[in-house]
């Protein structure tokens, strides 16, 4: 298995006006499940698709396992990759389809059909192997598309949006085996999608592109709960996290956030980092789960009492989403999580209290963190 | 509810009389026109069975009142038929074959490689086709005569190896495959010939057909070039052969018909059996299956 890095790395579609991949530097150790996500048109699958020789590399290195491979045919670059639509050859049956690539690499008959049906056996797809691709469901096809690659031993795995194209439920199935599989044979796995849930599960650690750059590279816990600026907060979590501008005040000697529709102390956690922004126009977040209803919260520590008023009331079974406003301004709509135990009624009033150790706050204009 | 009944009882009716009345003249377009083109060519069949010599005599006889194989054994007995139908082959087989693999080879270069100035060789192959073909028959001449081609097999067989109708045709089937098969195959360790070869053709059957029908139907009918370049009778193909039978005063209609059913029958039954494909490959090649 390898390492990858990834220095300066840049991508220029001829014609085009803009990189799509501006200076990308990253580190993928060994072993590591990484996760490029980003919203469409971000840069991801090309990234994915320089990684295995692809696309072309306008500037920058391309290190597997430290070796430059820039200029190395995706053959040669020895990583597989699983591909959305599968791309199964639709002329040969499953086994002809895994055996394929080693056919080519001209390994011996009887290592092929061990190797072919080992990585059958660790798919489940034993029974399929004299199928053709027609003849199968996409959840087995892409086990098979799966298969394909395992069965070269490759050092870097690679999947260009893999479960797209499966429902929801065999989604979530393929996303725990496709984790499991990755235990299993301890491989460096790099994996796009453009579904943060997805990106959140797998993931050990998560690349977020926007643009072509690199936003955050993290783990999932940091990503969700230490975004490096408002893009990353809002794109991580579902729902996602929400988002009051405003300014930073000082009433005494306090410091408060104020907006048109609320006003509230900041806790003294805050004072060193936003002790400098009296009068600064900042972006408040706040996410969905860490809001609490303050008749029925004691526990925590939560911030001073702010009234909503609730608009809506998604009950999904484990939980609900209730949609509100801050009393003053209906057009916002703003959303909170809380156990389907308490079922909250249209136009009901409450206080609530964010987690004072939650509260997020964004330069308005640069959009980077600042506390 | 009661309109409801009213509504059910009535609306199958209406649909019923208006579809018999507009499918009965769906099906007068359809059999006049069927008539338009198998009614020659059922008659040309009675004709060649047809003992009388004088067919075009009054009155006709649509149906022969007397039959008879000797037409058949005349065209196989009295003319060089076995020679022409020898040269046919040689010139359909290898045009066909030639076409089949150097339109799949081109297309699969127009449509998946990256070359420079593709987009403008292409457009330039196919503005070769505004050229009216008579218009190139001399130039051609001219150049087989000066290779000494003239009246041979090369000279009959190299003008059409490659078509450009066919070179597009299989552009435009390779386009509608996904280009994840093709990365899936770069990945597995192919080379792009062996992409062409092992992937891209297994899977362009259809097109393939329809090429090799095309191909097929159009070398075996071809009467201009082969007439153009050939000028002894051991060098003609058939429909060559056949057309030296009329004359300006007397023609054996029954032989040349008998002639003509002969000749036209590799293409019916190729049509036949290949129906399918040719249908496929033609809808395929404008679309995605």
């Amino acid at each position: 298995m390898a390492s990858i890095e990834v220095k300066n790395l840049k991508k220029q579609y001829l014609g085009a006006k803009a990189a799509t991949i501006k200076s990308v530097d990253l580190y993928f150790n060994d072993k590591e499940f990484i996760v490029l996500v980003g919203p469409s048109g971000c840069g991801k699958s090309t990234l994915l698709r320089m990684i295995a020789g692809l696309e072309d590399i306008t500037s920058g290195d391309l290190l597997i396992d430290n070796v430059r491979v820039n200029d190395l045919s995706p053959k040669d670059r020895d990583i597989s990759m699983v591909f959305q639509n599968y791309a199964l050859y639709p002329h040969m049956t499953v086994y002809e389809n895994m055996a394929f690539g080693l056919k080519l690499r001209k390994t011996p008959k009887d290592v092929i059909d061990q190797k072919v049906r080992n990585a059958a056996q660790i798919l489940g797809i034993e029974p399929l192997l004299d199928r053709r691709p027609k003849d199968m469901s996409g959840g087995q096809r892409q086990r098979v598309a799966i298969g394909r690659s395992i069965v070269r031993e490759p050092k870097v795995f690679l999947f260009d949006e893999p479960l797209s194209n499966l429902d929801a439920k065999l989604r979530v199935q393929m996303r725990t085996e496709i984790k499991r599989l990755h235990r299993q044979l301890d491989a460096t796995m790099v994996y796009v999608t453009h579904d943060q849930v997805e990106a959140m599960t797998m993931g050990d650690r998560i690349v977020i592109l926007k643009d072509g750059e690199v936003q955050q590279f993290d783990t999932p816990m940091n990503l969700f709960n230490e975004p490096v600026n408002k893009f990353v907060a809002g794109f991580v979590g579902s729902p996602s996290m929400n988002f009051l501008d405003g300014e930073i005040g000082l009433q005494d000697t306090k410091l408060i956030f104020k907006s048109e529709e609320v006003m509230f102390g900041i806790p003294a956690i805050y004072k060193e980092k936003l002790g400098d922004c009296v009068g600064k126009k900042v972006t408040f977040g706040f996410r969905p789960e860490y809001i609490y209803d303050k008749a029925t919260e004691f526990t925590r520590h939560l911030s001073e009492d702010v009234q909503i008023t609730i608009d809506v009331v998604e009950p999904i079974g484990s939980e609900s989403f209730n949609y509100f406003h801050f009393n003053g301004n209906p057009s916002h709509n703003f959303c909170f999580r809380t156990s389907t135990d308490t079922l909250y009624q249209p136009d009901q009033i409450l206080n609530v209290g964010i987690d004072i150790e939650r509260l997020r706050f964004f330069d308005t204009q640069t959009e980077e963190r600042i506390a | 509810m009661r309109s409801t009944s009213i509504t059910s009882k009535f609306v199958p009716q209406l649909v019923v009389r208006g579809f018999s009345a507009g499918k009965a003249l769906f099906f007068v377009v359809l059999f006049s026109m069927a008539a338009l083109y198998v009614g020659p060519f059922l008659f040309s069949l009675s004709i060649s069975f047809n003992a009388r010599k004088d067919v075009f005599e009054w009155p006709i006889e649509l149906i022969p009142s007397q039959t008879t194989l000797a037409n058949y054994a005349s065209v196989w007995r009295d003319l060089p038929f076995s020679t022409w139908l020898l040269n046919s082959i040689i010139v359909t087989v290898i045009q066909t074959i030639a076409n089949v693999f150097f339109s799949a080879l081109a297309g699969f270069a127009f449509a998946r490689l990256n070359f420079p100035a593709k987009n403008l060789i292409f457009a330039l192959l196919l503005s070769s086709l505004m050229i009216p073909g008579i218009i190139l028959l001399v130039p051609k001449f001219i150049i087989l005569n000066e290779l000494h081609l003239v009246n041979t097999y090369a000279g009959l067989i190299l003008p059409t190896l490659i078509t450009i109708p066919n070179i597009f045709l299989m552009k435009q089937f390779f386009e509608t495959i996904p280009r994840d098969l093709e990365e899936a195959a770069l990945m597995d360790g192919c080379s792009y010939f062996r992409i062409f070869w092992q992937i891209f053709l297994p899977i362009s059957k259809p097109a393939l057909a329809a090429v090799a029908i095309y191909t097929f139907q159009g070398s075996w009918n071809e009467f201009l070039w082969p007439v153009i370049a050939t000028y002894s009778k051991d060098m003609y193909t058939l429909p060559v052969g056949m057309a030296t039978l009329r004359d300006e005063l007397q023609t054996n209609w029954p032989l040349l018909m008998a002639g003509t059913i002969l000749v036209s029958l590799p293409t019916l039954m190729i049509f036949l059996l290949f129906q399918r494909h040719f249908v496929q490959g033609v809808a395929s090649a404008g679309g995605k299956e």
